[in-house]
């Protein structure tokens, strides 16, 4: 008799055929089309594109109905399509103060500059269940004024005018952006490379470790400066024109912590800054992403090291959820061989404490 | 929309050289851990990513692949990436482990001797032996560089002076060229002395960890131990049941519920070849019925 699990080629096949069935549901059912995921699920497609370093909302889209919905299968189905892309090189950094703003708070002030913004949040909607929605169901067209577009100002240049945060670090423009795709992370990390690292970080890592820091583990007094939601515009310089050419606009969620003071008897005090973007409306992952940079520039900022949300190694080895998914579902993987030699390790183990026990059985009684 | 057209081998030439660059200096520091800017690939990482990237960046069209996992070419795992690479490469599969020129691996060596111009391709969760006495990178990178691997000796004693044996049964750490300590990924430690010496050359891909190591052909391989608890392989009280194998890994097959066990040839094969060749066991069991492929 021979039992082992044999024809593995066939069971992959109609496992696959069972999987498009069951994607698929309900035959009955409209099938939903890529518009609308991308018009109607629109923060999961915000959040496939800023963890999947991709932006493309047909594909993230594509990306969240193939996956089903699980949205860490689609960040992965994206990322994996992405690292075949060639690489031409990397944009002009986004200006975001000259950003087209659709949401734009601030909690250090009362009023601003350009004003407060509320635009299209769930932040003072009671979290009821809309029995409207159950059925089709056409809102109101939202409301609109002729105000005129004015220049907003990011409230940390407001305060940086006068030396009150510190200055955002300058770098050469003319040294290369760090690309952990292209190059392998080594530690201790640059903050270019860790600003990427977070910005591809899982949102719920990323929440977790920032919410400890709120807690204690790693305290750094974090008051929202600015949130701003809204449109860019991306520019790639042309070597062969000698300027910098405009690509398109892409909407991207920008959140400045302003946090706690640095200074001594010699520096002058300032607050200091954490930062957070991501592409589309992703606001929860950027406040979270500006309050573990905050605490990852413990180092730099002569802090003491003590909670896991400011150790580098430990935050950047784990934030990615493609790398955790996939190494803690290959557990599914068959395992027999070496499970074999643990039990045959143990099963020796057994018999000679046996051996040893029947030997002098007074032994084991006194120890 | 972009219509997705890919690469011989899936990866981009420039991915590739990026790796072989990688492979080459692994080659050139035996057992030393290089890091490489690993891919996304379409499998999950811990799936054998590493070794993927490895074998797409070496495969050329006139190979002919050998894939197997947990020593078996028709495990799922092991049929998906032979799947991936006969559609990406277009290149020749084979069960054979003699007929093959690029052998990957997840967890086990070949029972059969590897020949001189054979890649032996294994898949790396964990390509740091360290990690588990050390979770920092920038210090285990530092205890490699001063060859501080003292560490490992106290783990190694302490597990004599805990269970009377090193408790390691896989992973089992080793000395390359007598300078690194290397994880030989995830192979029982039954399979250690077949890195030893061997004819073929020994390629490790860890994607997660974005790491590759080599072990060059014919290079020393020690298995780390002390001169009064040397190094043993872990021996099977059973030949196997279907080909009488004396010196191979055996599968524990559970056959009802009510203690019923049988050994058998873990190296798929291995096993079908001794069958072929006449080698009985004591079951006579019937030849597998679905080829891994064709």
């Amino acid at each position: 008799m021979y039992v082992a699990v044999k024809g593995g080629e066939r069971a992959i096949e109609n496992a696959h055929r069972l999987l498009a069935h069951e994607r698929r549901g309900d035959r009955d059912i409209p099938e939903i089309s890529l518009s609308q995921i991308s018009e109607q699920l629109t923060l999961a497609v915000d959040r496939v594109m800023s963890e999947g370093s991709l932006y493309d909302r047909e594909l993230a889209s594509l990306a969240v109905k193939q996956a089903r919905g699980d949205l860490i299968e689609a960040i992965f189905l994206v990322r994996a399509f992405r690292a075949t892309l060639p690489r031409f090189g990397a944009t002009e950094p986004v200006d975001t103060g000259k950003m087209m703003v659709r949401r734009r708070i601030s909690s250090t002030f009362k009023d601003l500059p350009g004003g407060q913004i509320l635009g299209p949040t769930f932040d003072y909607t009671h979290r009821l269940l809309d029995p409207q929605l159950t059925e089709e169901f056409l809102p109101e067209l939202p409301a609109t004024s002729d105000a005129p577009w004015a220049a907003t100002p990011r409230v940390t240049d407001i305060l940086g005018r006068d030396g009150l945060i510190e200055p955002s670090p300058q770098t050469d423009p003319d040294a290369a952006v760090g690309d952990l795709t292209r190059e392998p992370l080594s530690f201790p990390a640059d903050r270019d490379l860790r600003l990427q690292n977070l910005a591809r970080a899982d949102e719920g890592f990323l929440l977790a470790m920032g919410y400890s820091t709120q807690r204690g583990y790693g305290r750094n007094h974090p008051f929202a400066g600015e949130i701003r939601i809204g449109d860019v515009e991306v520019e790639f310089l042309a070597e062969d024109v000698g300027f910098a050419v405009p690509l398109g606009m892409i909407a991207m969620t920008e959140c400045q912590m302003v946090n706690q003071l640095k200074g001594s008897a010699t520096e002058t005090p300032c607050f200091t800054r954490g930062y957070g973007l991501a592409f589309g409306q992703s606001e929860r992952k950027t406040m979270s992403m500006a309050l573990v940079d905050r605490a990852l520039r413990a180092n730099e900022l002569g802090e003491e090291v003590l909670a896991p949300a400011q150790d580098e190694e430990f935050v950047m080895s784990h934030s990615d959820n493609v790398q955790a998914t996939g190494f803690v579902e290959h557990l599914k993987l068959p395992h027999y061989v070496d499970f074999q030699s643990e039990l045959g390790l143990l099963r020796k183990l057994r018999k000679e404490f046996a051996e040893r026990a029947d030997a002098d059985p007074l032994q084991e009684a006194a120890e | 929309m972009s219509t997705p057209a890919y690469n011989f081998a899936y990866l981009d030439e420039q991915t590739k050289r990026m790796i072989r660059r990688a492979i080459l200096k692994a080659i050139a520091i035996p057992g030393y851990q290089v890091p490489f800017a690993s891919r996304e690939m379409p499998m999950p990482y811990g799936w054998g990513t590493g070794g993927v990237q490895v074998t797409a960046a070496i495969l050329g069209p006139n190979d002919v692949l050998k894939v197997i996992d947990q020593g078996s070419d028709d495990t799922t795992n092991a049929i998906s990436i032979r799947k991936f690479f006969a559609k990406t490469a277009g290149v020749a599969t084979t069960t054979s482990t003699t007929d093959a020129t690029v052998i990957q691996t997840r967890h086990r060596i070949p029972e059969a001797p590897l020949h001189a111009g054979q890649v032996l391709v294994y898949q790396v969760p964990i390509p740091e032996p360290l990690r588990f006495l050390e979770p920092r990178e920038t210090e285990t990178r530092r205890m490699h560089a001063l060859a501080e691997y003292g560490l490992m000796h106290v783990k190694l004693y302490e597990d004599i002076a805990r269970f009377g044996h090193i408790a390691t049964a896989y992973a089992y750490p080793v000395k390359v060229n007598a300078r690194y300590v290397m994880d030989p990924s995830p192979t029982p430690k039954f399979d250690n002395p077949k890195m030893d010496n061997c004819a073929a050359l020994q390629l490790f891909g860890a994607g997660r960890e974005k790491r590759i190591y080599a072990i060059p052909p014919y290079t020393k391989v020690v298995s780390l131990d002390f001169e009064d608890h040397p190094f043993t392989r872990y021996r099977f009280d059973a030949p196997c049941a279907l080909c009488g194998a004396e010196e191979a890994y055996l599968d524990e097959i559970v056959t009802d519920d009510s203690g019923g066990r049988m050994f058998v040839c873990s190296d798929t094969d291995f096993c079908e070849r001794r069958q072929a060749a006449g080698h009985r066991g004591l079951e006579s069991a019937a030849p597998h019925k679905e080829r891994a492929h064709g």
